[in-house]
Order: structure tokens, then sequence, then C-alpha cells
């Protein structure tokens, strides 16, 4: 199964690459939304008890939580395309193992997520000046959270694409992320949203939980607390996703 | 014929579809290896049903099914290793390059990474891809992506090949290449073809003995040429180039056979008694009386002939321009 696994990671990664016209706004749309909020929202940086020196460092975390998101839809909408073409058909008449074709599939998010995240490093210490305070090794750990993160939320897509099979009804998810991602302690630490609704909602939505991981290493260093929780909410998500793409897989495949 | 010649063997086959009709409904049916089998129908008779139950990937509702000695329900494993197949749609990836493409296929059958290549590169050679091995698929014409399905199909040795209506939609070249291939796969490597088509010129040109299913039970089993005898015999059909003549020349090609309706304006039209032999018999007589014939026809039983007895309506398509290709 290990040959087979690394075949089609190969493959889902391969398409991915080699599409400019899916890498590329996964690369500029993030970078954009960041910019835009570090400069635009700087103020937010002097409010009394802001947790980092710079409103900048603060944000650094959203393109690392954007970006999976891009990558995760857009590598779903890939494999409800392979439903409508028989790509997937091709892929049932081989030996190949259902976990290895879904496995294999994810392996396309994690690799668009893994040039995300080293471009968005490149272009966040080199460009806008940030300093990730957990250093060289916390900057590795923003990889890999961001590459976990486009694995359970390619889970989730995948599951949409095998269950419905169509690529229309996977980008219907876009929405729903984004929501997700919004209504998080992306743009202000949770104690100083004020607004009642919006801090409740953003206690609840986990996605607050790996922002404030990811962002915590920029600013704060090894932070255990903060870490530990997205930790376990980055746990969830996988389970979450790797359960439900394999279960979309047996909704989707009737082989024998 | 012993059990173990059979390449696949399927009896009381049935696949019935949720609040939907009885798609494949009972059949039975035996191809013996390295024959090409030809299973012919319009859109929707249960053809490609047919097909996705013996590849593995729809389980029937009730019967068996063996392919390549492998019980399609209980071992779709090992019935997966020992087939290929090329489905209605060609499957491919746009952004993989046709070597590409093999690779891939090579490694999931598990073969041997020092044989994946040559594999492949044999493969590219034999389907006319070699020069365009290294460029993305979205760049080939429809008779090229066809060819790489056939070569994806075949990367493993396997030893039956569903081909299900492969020359749909490819212009005449391309067709005559698929078939080509598909004859020597079965002289040469003794593969067993599993050929679904709409197409009857397809058909005739391709299988050692045809299935006709119509709305999901075989209607007709056997060498197209016994199909064809089966249904009757040969007529001839000419026509006066004097119209004055007309009713002369009915009187001779009565004495050959029953008068049949005539496709053309002023033909006269006979089913032969004693077949094509008559003919010479016929043009004979004709300049005997000193008649002249503008035209002059022999018609053979076609398989259209025999779908259209056997099922009361002719088959859609048939030799025709490709059409779309739906679920059959």
């Amino acid at each position: 199964m290990l040959t087979q696994l690394a075949a089609l990671s190969r493959r889902s990664a391969l398409r991915t690459l080699r599409d400019p016209s899916i890498v590329a706004p996964t690369l500029i749309f993030p970078l954009i939304f960041f910019g835009v909020l570090a400069g635009g929202v700087r103020a937010a940086g002097e409010l009394p008890g802001f947790p980092a020196e710079s409103y900048t460092d603060f944000v650094f975390a959203t393109p690392f939580i954007q970006g999976p998101l891009l990558a995760a839809i857009i590598t779903a909408t890939r494999l409800a395309r392979d439903i409508e073409t028989g790509f997937l058909d091709r892929l049932l008449l081989t030996p190949a193992h259902g976990l290895a074709i879904v496995v294999g599939h994810l392996a396309g998010a994690a690799a668009l997520a893994s040039l995300q995240a080293v471009v968005f490093l490149a272009i966040g210490l080199l460009v806008f000046g940030v300093d990730i305070e957990a250093g060289v090794p916390g900057a590795l750990a923003i990889v890999a959270f961001s590459v976990l993160i486009a694995i359970g939320m390619g889970g989730i897509g995948a599951f949409a694409a095998l269950r419905t099979g169509s690529a229309e009804a996977v980008q219907g998810l876009f929405p729903m992320m984004f929501a997700l991602m919004f209504l998080s302690s992306l743009t202000l630490p949770r104690d100083l949203i004020e607004v009642d609704w919006f801090r409740a909602v953003a206690t609840v939505n986990p996605t607050s939980y790996l922002i404030e991981a990811i962002r915590s290493l920029v600013i704060s260093g090894w932070d255990a607390e903060a870490l530990g929780r997205g930790l376990g909410v980055l746990a969830g998500v996988l389970a979450l996703g790797t359960g439900a793409a394999a279960m979309g897989l047996r909704g989707r495949v009737q082989r024998t | 014929m012993t059990g173990e010649r059979r390449a696949i063997e399927v009896e009381k086959l049935t696949r019935v579809f949720k609040n939907g009709p009885r798609a494949v409904d009972a059949i039975d049916l035996h191809v013996d290896q390295g024959e090409i089998y030809g299973f012919l129908g319009p859109n929707g008779a249960g053809k490609s049903t047919t097909i996705l139950m013996l590849t593995t990937l729809l389980p029937p509702t009730s019967g068996t099914a063996r392919v390549a000695g492998h019980d399609v329900i209980r071992e779709g494993a090992q019935v997966r290793a020992a087939i290929g197949a090329v489905l209605q749609e060609a499957g491919l990836d746009p952004l993989l390059t046709g070597r590409e493409h093999l690779l891939l296929q090579a490694a999931l059958h598990a073969m041997p990474r020092s044989e994946r290549e040559s594999r492949a590169d044999g493969l590219l050679q034999q389907f006319g891809l070699t020069g365009a091995a290294g460029r993305r698929v979205n760049g080939y014409s429809a008779g090229m992506k066809r060819r790489l399905d056939l070569a994806m199909a075949l990367i493993h040795r396997p030893s039956v090949l569903f081909l299900d209506e492969p020359t749909t939609a490819l212009d005449p070249q391309s067709r005559s290449a698929i078939w080509s291939e598909v004859r020597r796969l079965a002289k040469e490597e003794g593969v067993t073809v599993f050929l679904t088509t709409q197409y009857l010129e397809e058909a005739d040109a391709l299988a050692g003995r045809v299935g006709i299913i119509d709305r999901g039970q075989i209607v007709a089993e056997g060498t197209p040429a016994a199909l064809k005898a089966e249904i009757g015999r040969p007529s001839v059909e000419a026509v006066a180039a004097n119209p004055s003549e007309e009713i002369e020349l009915a009187a001779i090609l009565a004495r050959f056979g029953e008068p049949v309706p005539a496709a053309g304006d002023g033909a006269v039209a006979v089913r032969l008694a004693h077949g094509a032999a008559d003919l010479a018999e016929i043009v004979r007589a004709i300049d005997s009386k000193g008649l002249r014939v503008a035209e002059i026809n022999l018609h053979a039983p076609t398989l259209d002939d025999v779908f259209l007895t056997k099922t009361g309506h002719s088959l859609e398509g048939s030799g025709g321009a490709p059409t779309d290709g739906a679920d059959g």
C-alpha cells in the first residue's frame, strides 16, 4: 500500500502545484488580506492590554489559516472533478486501497499548504519585518500547523466532494469556512472583543484556538497553554477530516 | 468447453437500481479465453451496467459472475488485478503527462519499480505516443487520449480487457487504430476482450461472438455470421434502365425468390431462395432477355437486421457517426 500511497500523493501534489490558476490565488489572497489587516487596522495594536508588540506580528497567523482553507477547498474541488471525469473510477479499477486514494488526495492539500507556509514566512520576515519569538523551530512548527490544518480541512472538503460528486457543490463550502475564520479571534484577542455575542462565538469557534496557537509562536514564544489548546483542536480537525473523507469514500464507492 | 478456458462466466446476473428499472435482468453469458466478445445494444440497454458489475465497480443485485477465475463479489481485488478496463470516460488527469499516467497506473498495480519504466516506454511506443509522452494530456487529441487510455489498461498485462464503447467520438483513423490493436491483443497475446458498442460495424469487424442486449436482457447471441444467417437470406434489388421494362425485370427476379419491398425509386427486389449464389444466374437471365439495368445490388443481412428482428426496433447510431456515449 505504501507504493500506491506514494504514487497517489505524488500525483496529487504534482497536479496541484502545476496549475498556476490554483496556486497563485492561494498565495496572493492571504497575503493581500494580511497586508490590509497589518496596515489598515494597525491602531488596534495600541489598545490597552494588547498582547503583541506590533499588530503586524499579531495578525501574521492569518495567512496560515486562510491559506490552508483555500488549499483544502481547491483540492476538494479537484477531487470532485476526478469524479466528474471518471479518474476516480480509473483509480478504483486498480487494486489500490481506498485509504491510499483518500490520503493520496490529501497530499495535494498538504503540498500546497507547505508551499504557502514557506512563501508566507519568507514575505512576513523579509517584507513585513515580522519577528517570530519562537525562532526557527517556531517557524517550522507554524509550517507544520498549516499543513495539518490543510489535511484536516481537506478531509472535510473531500467528504463534500465524495458525497456530491460536484465541484460546484464543494465550492459552496467557501462561505462556511470563511465565516469560521472571521468569527474568531483573528483580528483581536478574545478578551479585547467588546461585542458580547462576537466574543462568545469566537470563544466556542475552534478556529480561534488554531489561530491563537500559531499566533503564540509569533508573539510569545513557546506558550504551552495556547499550543496545547491549538493542538487539541488540530487533532480534532484531523480526526474529523480523515474520518469524514473515509466515510465519504465508503458512500461513493460501491466496488466489491 | 471446460470452465478453465472461460475468462468470463455470468449466470443470472441482475442489477436493479433504487426506484429504477432492472438495468440488467438475469443475463447469462460466457466468454472464452482469447475471444473478442461484442456486447451490442442501444443507449440504456444495460451494457455499461454489465461492465461495471464485471469490473467490480458495481455490486450485482443478484446472480453470479466470475472474471479471470475470480468471483466479482467475493474476490474483487483479485479481479481488479487481472483485468484492464477502458470505460466510456477516458478518466485522464489533464495536468499529468502521458508517461506519468502510465507510471502511476503501474505503481497502483504494484509492478516492480524496475519494470514500470520499461513497460511504460514500450506501451508509449506501441501506441504511437512516444513523441507526446512528456506532454500534459490536456494537449492530446481525442484519439491520443483514447490510445493512452488503452495503454494504461494494459500496463499490468491483464488477461481480460473490458472496453466500454472505446471508439465513441473518435475519427475513423483513430477508430481503425484501436480496432487493429484490439485484434492484435486477442490474436497475439491471447487477451480476452469484452467490448460494448452501439456501432454494428464495430461489433461486426471485431467480435468473434456477439451478444445483443435490449432492455436489460440478452435477446440474441452468436457469431455475427450465424446471427445474420439466422434471420434470413440475402436479397437482390435492381432498377431497370428503361422504366417500361420494370414489370419484365420484376418477373425475372421473381423466379429467384419472393418479392420484398424495395428501398429505391423504381427498384424491384426479391429475397433470394438459394442465397447469394443466385446472383450470377439472375444477371444471365436479365441479359438473355435483352434487358438493361441501371443498378443491381445484393443486400446481405446486417446486424441491424438481426437487431430489428430480435427487438422490433432498429439500433440507434448503428454504424453511423459516433454520438455521445451515454450510459448503456
